[in-house]
């Protein structure tokens, strides 16, 4: 846990000699807490003070990072229980699994396919993290084949997992001297094994506890023998299993900070069996503090809405996700074609320009500044009423681009088209649908005379 | 190493209500459901047992409805055109609760009277023992004027009665108070606008048993950090014991994914969004997972599989 700048006070000299260039010790320390400044600014600060300010500072929760040649995935440093309290930074690691059991023409296939995905929500790219290679046969030759054939179809970051060291650095010798994929998975019974591996190649470890008493020990153990980088699996695979011990070993690392689990979680949703249950406990662990989420059935019908589900958990809530205001142009409008009005959230304006341009209908479409609200949130703050759109429509000069001025809002706000009546005198005002998904046909026949 | 077991303890619960009456209580329902009591965040069994299991409430309509999926038509086949049918056909997949949907129009375009709104509820009482919840079109004086009829012809039955929003909360709620039913209180995903919206109704003189929450939410992709995030700040104030926050929620991610281009959408789209209707059936169950974990303790849903699942997902976290 951070210290607070009092805290810190007590930890420095005292001695007001103003070297830091700050007038007093409280006022250096004062920026310290805020992370205004860097404790090397003071030539004075004992080595006790130092360790101990260093522990302070590291994150509740260790920053992991991955790396394949040319990719990475780094998940960790995470400091917030809720997202509403500040914001959950760093994505999960979606990584799909395959293992050595299967015939090498499927595995390339899943690994080809699952490599290529790529779709595309509120205009950004998004794509599966990296492969898990599993040593299911014990044999390190038949895991050194695996991971070279996933390196035959994709460069993204990997998982190794295999139940020996000796199998496990089979496969680590196909990689690059530049990698350092997540290795594992250290148990209670291999761990001195694991740990010399992983230390010798500078790569982060799985380790996995049956209890938390059992994972706090084998980190500390591990951390002795020179690993820094861990990645706890709590061996639980179920949905209240799961969500007990993600919640207990967060809040032990941010309230306490307990050092021993105060890793990234790594979660296994495949267990379970059934592609349906996958996806949920795939998404539990999303929402409940996974750093990586290992899914065994790659399919895109799955993977998209996981991708998304991901995406919108990890937005910082403080700040939504905005489109620049303005006049947008659909389908290369004439001027006679109508006018949308909707707001500058990102999905506002993405659900709505999705629907417009999929319609082929041409239209202008005018962006609000709402303040990157919704539309119905927008319209309860008081961001998108009459007097602002009004305000909009003018000061973007949408009169002067269109013959017919005739303004569609949306079905949401209908009770601005009074007023927006008067702001706007010489408009017609139009009510459109509520949701976005119903403007085609609104369109189609409300618009078309 | 031992390891402290770091557990919360909170000061407040969140209120238990029971839907539906039994004839012993002066209803017709062969059963009733009842949700609430949680004295901690979902499923956090280690700090407090949940005494009451969330509940699955499928959506159905007064009619053929006019704008859903046919991925969702297909799946229920005949039964979308009998509505006692469709929820005979839902609580055999699994509902606890069926909501009953009135429609704007009838087939023929014409606004719904509130002869037929009763009609139609008649007949899913007549063939279903289940709880029901019964919401207007969403339209406030529709609502008003459907509702209406509706609750005294259903006298006892402890019926959910929505949409109950700040423009219309006056009518539903005193019609709910005079003939024995519940509210669905809905707002905007905003937690003051929940609050106060709750404030509102209670002052009337309904009592904290008979009210469901519904703060709002977006499917996946669609706003949904916004409404688990309500959820999840509601349910932190009411075991801080912030009283007008206490109440159970409902949340509608059946309706909510099934309007996403996503599940609607079957032709045109990218190759990466997959097979449609498995990816259809995927949006809804993971809205409504998220939100399960968010606090709900209603669910409504619209496709029979998604059911099945989050029944799954329920038994799951209920395992403590």
């Amino acid at each position: 846990m951070a210290l607070t700048g009092i805290q810190i006070y007590k930890l420095l000299p005292q001695t007001n000699c103003k070297d830091c260039g700050f007038p007093t010790c409280l006022a250096f320390a004062m920026k310290l807490a805020a992370k205004q400044v860097e404790l090397s600014a003071c030539p004075h600060v004992s080595e006790s003070a130092k360790a101990q300010l260093a522990e302070s500072a590291a994150p509740p929760v260790r920053l992991v990072t991955v790396r394949s040649d040319g990719a990475e995935v780094k998940v960790g440093n995470e400091v917030v229980l809720f997202r509403h309290e500040k914001t959950f930074y760093n994505r999960p690691g979606l990584i799909v699994r395959v293992g050595d059991d299967l015939a090498p023409s499927a595995l390339e296939a899943k690994v080809a396919a699952a490599d290529a995905y790529r779709v595309t929500y509120v205009g950004i790219d998004l794509g599966i993290d990296g492969f898990a290679v599993e040593s299911v046969k014990g044999d390190p030759a038949a895991f050194a084949a695996a991971v070279q054939a996933v390196r035959r179809h994709s460069r993204k970051p990997l998982v190794l997992t295999a139940p020996s060291a000796s199998v496990l650095g089979a496969g680590l010798e196909m990689l690059g001297a530049g990698e350092t994929p997540l290795l594992g998975v250290a148990t209670a019974d291999n761990w001195r094994d694991m740990a010399g591996l992983a230390q010798k190649a500078k790569s982060p470890l799985i380790v996995r506890g049956n209890t938390l008493d059992e994972l706090a020990t084998l980190t500390g153990q591990i951390k002795d023998m020179g690993v820094e980088d861990m990645v706890l699996d709590p061996a639980v695979r179920d949905f209240a299993g799961h969500l007990t011990l993600s919640t207990l070993i967060r809040r032990l690392a941010l309230k306490k900070n307990f050092r021993p689990l105060g890793y990234p979680l790594i979660a296994f949703p495949a267990a379970a069996g059934d592609p349906a249950v996958e996806l949920m406990l795939a998404a539990q662990a999303i929402l409940k503090y996974a750093g990586f989420v290992v899914i065994d059935h790659f399919a895109p019908e799955a993977v998209y809405p996981l991708l998304v589900l991901r995406q919108n958990i990890y937005t910082d809530p403080q700040k939504p996700i905005q489109v620049q205001p303005g006049l947008y142009e659909i389908n290369n409008p004439k001027p006679e074609d109508p006018v949308l009005v909707t707001t500058n959230f990102s999905i506002t304006y993405f659900s709505v320009a999705n629907e417009v341009e999929g319609s082929g209908l041409p239209a202008w479409l005018v962006v609000a500044d709402a303040e990157g609200m919704s539309v119905l949130t927008a319209w309860a703050a008081g961001k998108f009423d009459a007097e602002r759109i009004a305000k909009d429509v003018k000061r973007f000069g949408v009169a002067d681009r269109v013959s017919r001025r005739r303004l569609v809002i949306p079905g949401h706000v209908a009770v601005l088209s009074g007023e927006l009546e008067g702001e706007l005198p010489d408009w017609e005002i139009r009510v459109g649908p509520r949701e976005a998904v119903d403007l085609p046909r609104y369109m189609r026949e409300a618009l078309m005379n | 190493m031992p390891v402290e077991i770091l557990k919360e303890t909170w000061t407040g619960a969140v209120q238990i209500v029971t839907l539906g009456a039994t004839p012993a209580e002066g209803g017709t329902r062969g059963r009733t459901v009842t949700v609430g009591g949680e004295r901690t965040l979902p499923f956090l069994h280690f700090e407090a047992p949940m005494p009451h299991r969330p509940a699955l409430a499928v959506e159905i309509k007064d009619r053929r409805p006019d704008d859903w999926s046919p991925v969702l038509l297909r799946a229920w086949g005949d039964v979308v055109d009998d509505p006692g049918a469709w929820a005979q056909a839902a609580a055999a997949a699994g509902a606890d609760l069926i909501l009953l949907a009135l429609s704007l129009t009838d087939a023929d375009g014409r606004p719904t009277t509130p002869a037929a709104a009763v009609a139609a509820v008649r007949k899913v009482l007549s063939a279903c023992s289940l709880p029901l919840a019964v919401f207007g079109p969403g339209q406030a004086d529709a609502d008003n004027e459907l509702l209406v009829a509706v609750a005294e012809a259903t006298k006892g039955e402890r019926l959910l009665l929505g949409i109950c929003e700040d423009k219309n909360y006056r009518t539903i709620v005193a019609t709910a108070l005079a003939n024995g039913h519940l509210v669905n209180a809905r707002t905007p995903m905003d937690v003051n606008l929940a609050k106060q919206l709750n404030i509102l109704i209670t002052d009337m003189g309904m009592p904290l048993d008979r009210i469901i929450m519904d703060p709002t939410t977006g499917a996946v992709g669609y706003g949904f950090e916004y409404g688990y995030s309500v959820m999840e700040r509601l349910r932190l104030a009411a075991l801080q014991g912030d009283r007008m926050t206490q109440l159970p929620m409902l949340v509608t991610p059946g309706f909510e994914a099934w309007k996403t281009k996503e599940a609607k959408v079957g032709n045109g789209v990218p190759a990466a969004w997959g097979d449609w209707e498995a990816r259809a059936i995927n949006w809804e169950t993971l809205t409504a997972l998220g939100l399960l974990e968010a606090g709900a303790d209603i669910l409504v849903l619209r496709h029979p599989e998604s059911v099945r699942r989050l029944r799954l997902a329920i038994e799951g976290l209920m395992k403590g």
